[in-house]
Parts: structure tokens; C-alpha cells; sequence
């Protein structure tokens, strides 16, 4: 300890006051729209299913928030052996 | 009909089997019939806090299998007879718990005991969730530090959706629990202060626990600290705040450190 630290004595308390305020107003936010992701890879699956059979493995959907604009990425892969229409085997 | 008390933290280490222990023995004192129930299978230690690990026969698993009968599980405290310990399992299997076999164990326990405290398992999994799950009130265990705050947002978060009253519209009544805190420590500004975490939460106060020797020597006894020695500063905080659980007013008290002059001086304690 150097003499201008005994001078200097706000303690630590208010950075993590401070610290905990911006967290949890960003963590608190995220958390009231239900999982956006699980619910939008659902409603995909859903419409996919109904034209072609995939797997549910085949579906990834991510979501990248970014400080301005997020994105959301859809990655739908059709394996060309098992992938068959429903209209033709119906 | 008795009320269901789930202790929870999301942290783990910050004193959830502890104030159970205590809150519980601090209730049933006062002549009610207290059931305490451990729900962290595999990691059980609310026996051992509360010095009935030699008495273990059967644990809330063999309830829910039905090998055994909840009398038979139930053990009776030796120091208070209104006081009741449901053990939890060893078994290392963590779906033993199923949310039907548990609702079924609580709505029996809320028809014999005034009080089920619920002792929750760290974390937000599966075990913690079914711990909270038939709760009518939260005791949010947490300790002035950040990421016990941070962890605690998250269990009110929890208990606001997946408990069976929030899902049927109601509230769950939620009282944050201050353990370890240091009063010399808050005063030099080194440790969240009381208002600074219920501001963070806005969750009403139940009590503040102040860091105490006493409460290790407590469990180092395998006694309460509410029973080993009631009139030490740990025990009398935990007795008032048991009484306001049970809708007593009384005020909080923060635990104040008087400055010295080397103390505002050097923002340290002086050795």
C-alpha cells in the first residue's frame, strides 16, 4: 500500500453495485421473451415437416446479439437419401 | 393446512442448509410443527447439521418408491419434539424424484406439519426446481457478493415462473435471507450493503445473519445454531427472522460497526 492509497478509500462495494445493475437489466430482459430461439425452431420444424421429412438434428437455429442489430441464423440441411416428399409417397 | 417454505439460492456455499436447519428449529421452539425436508439427493447434509446422521433409516427416494411409509422416513428431533427431518437419498440416480411421488410427500407433510421447509439442492436444475415447485413462500438465501446477487436474480426469476402458484396465477411470496454479512466490512465499502442487494433484488428483507463463528461451531456440534445457543448474534438474528416469516412485524436491524478514529482515517481496520 502507497501513501496515496490511504487517502483513497472508496472501497470496492460501489463498482459491484454498479457492475450488478448493468448485468442484470441485460440478463432480466433477456429472460421475458421465452426463449425466442426454441420457439421459432418449433414452428420451422413444423412447416418443413409438413413438405419434406428431416431430422430434428438437421435444424440448427442460433441467435447472435449484437449491440445495434442481432442476427439469426437458419441452418436447415436435407440429406438427399432420407429427404422424400410427402406428396409422393402418399 | 400447513405452509410450504422452500430455502433456495441458485449459489451454492451460501448457507441454504444452515438456515434451514435454523429457521426451522426456530419455528418448532415456539411449539410448531415443523417438517424439514431435503431435497439434494446425492449431497445430502441437513442430517448431519442437524445431528440425526446416525439415525438414518429410510430418505424422501424410498418415500416416493414407496418402500417406505413417510412415518417411517420422518425423523423426530432429539432436543425439540415438534421437529421433524425428511432425509434426502445418497443414490447418485438424480431422476429418483419424480414431481407426481414429491407433490404427493408435500400435500401429505402440509396436512400434518404447520411449516414444510424445503432445503433446495445449488444450481436451477431439475432438483432445485422440484424443491421450489409446491412452495406457498421463498427464503432467498444470499450473501453480499456479486455473484450470489446475480444467482438469486435468477431463483426469483424461477420461482415467478415454474412454481405450481405462479403458474396458477399467484404470487409466491419471496423474502431475501442476508447471511455472512460482515458489518465492519459494508462500513469500509468493501461489501455490497443491504441496500444496495434489495435495491438489485426488490425483494422484501426477512432477516440479516451476521458472519459468525458461532454458526460453524453449530454445525461442527450438529445442532441448530438457534438451539446450541440461542442468545449468540447469528441466533437471534435467524430467531427474529423466523418470527417475521411467521408474519410477525418486527423491524430489521442492520448490524452496525462503530467507526474508530484509525478506521475513518484509513478506510481499514486498524490492527
Amino acid at each position: 500500500m502507497n501513501l496515496f492509497d490511504l487517502f483513497k478509500r472508496r472501497g470496492s462495494a460501489p463498482v459491484a453495485r454498479e457492475r450488478l445493475q448493468v448485468l442484470l437489466a441485460y440478463e432480466r430482459r433477456n429472460r421475458s421473451q421465452p426463449d425466442l430461439v426454441s420457439v421459432l425452431r418449433e414452428e420451422i420444424m413444423a412447416v418443413i415437416a409438413k413438405h419434406v421429412q428431416i431430422d430434428q438434428d438437421y435444424l440448427q437455429v442460433s441467435m447472435d446479439r449484437g449491440e445495434t442489430m442481432s442476427t439469426l441464423e437458419i441452418d436447415i440441411q436435407i440429406p438427399n437419401k432420407s429427404a422424400r416428399p410427402l406428396a409422393m409417397s402418399a | 393446512m400447513g405452509k410450504v417454505v422452500v430455502v433456495t439460492s441458485g449459489k451454492g456455499g451460501v448457507g441454504k442448509t444452515t438456515s434451514t436447519a435454523a429457521l426451522g428449529a426456530a419455528v418448532a421452539r415456539t411449539g410448531k410443527k415443523v417438517a424439514l425436508v431435503d431435497f439434494d439427493v446425492g449431497l445430502r447434509n441437513l442430517d448431519l447439521i442437524m445431528g440425526a446422521e446416525r439415525r438414518v433409516v429410510f430418505d424422501l427416494v424410498n418415500v416416493i418408491q414407496g418402500t417406505a411409509k413417510l412415518s417411517q422416513a420422518l425423523i423426530r428431533d432429539k432436543r425439540v419434539e415438534t421437529l421433524f427431518l425428511l432425509p434426502a437419498s445418497q443414490t447418485r440416480d438424480k431422476d429418483a424424484l419424480t414431481e407426481e411421488g414429491v407433490g404427493e410427500v408435500i400435500d401429505k407433510l402440509r396436512s400434518v406439519f404447520d411449516y414444510v421447509f424445503c432445503d433446495s439442492p445449488a444450481g436451477i436444475e431439475r432438483g432445485a426446481q422440484l424443491a421450489m415447485r409446491f412452495a406457498d413462500e421463498a427464503v432467498i438465501v444470499t450473501n453480499p457478493e456479486v455473484s450470489s446477487v446475480r444467482d438469486s436474480d435468477r431463483i426469483i426469476g424461477l420461482l415467478d415462473a415454474r412454481t405450481v402458484k405462479a403458474e396458477q396465477g399467484e404470487q409466491i411470496a419471496k423474502h431475501v435471507l442476508v447471511t455472512r454479512y460482515d458489518a465492519a466490512r459494508a462500513a469500509r465499502g468493501e461489501m455490497l450493503s443491504i441496500d444496495d442487494v434489495l435495491e438489485i433484488l426488490s425483494t422484501p428483507l426477512l432477516g440479516i445473519i451476521p458472519e459468525s463463528q458461532d454458526v460453524l461451531k453449530a454445525s461442527n456440534l450438529g445442532s441448530p445454531v438457534t438451539l446450541s445457543d440461542p442468545t449468540n448474534s447469528a441466533a437471534r438474528a435467524y430467531i427474529e427472522a423466523a418470527k417475521r416469516l411467521e408474519g410477525e412485524e418486527l423491524p430489521v436491524v442492520v448490524p452496525f460497526e462503530r467507526k474508530g478514529f484509525l478506521d475513518r482515517l484509513f478506510g481499514r481496520r486498524a490492527a
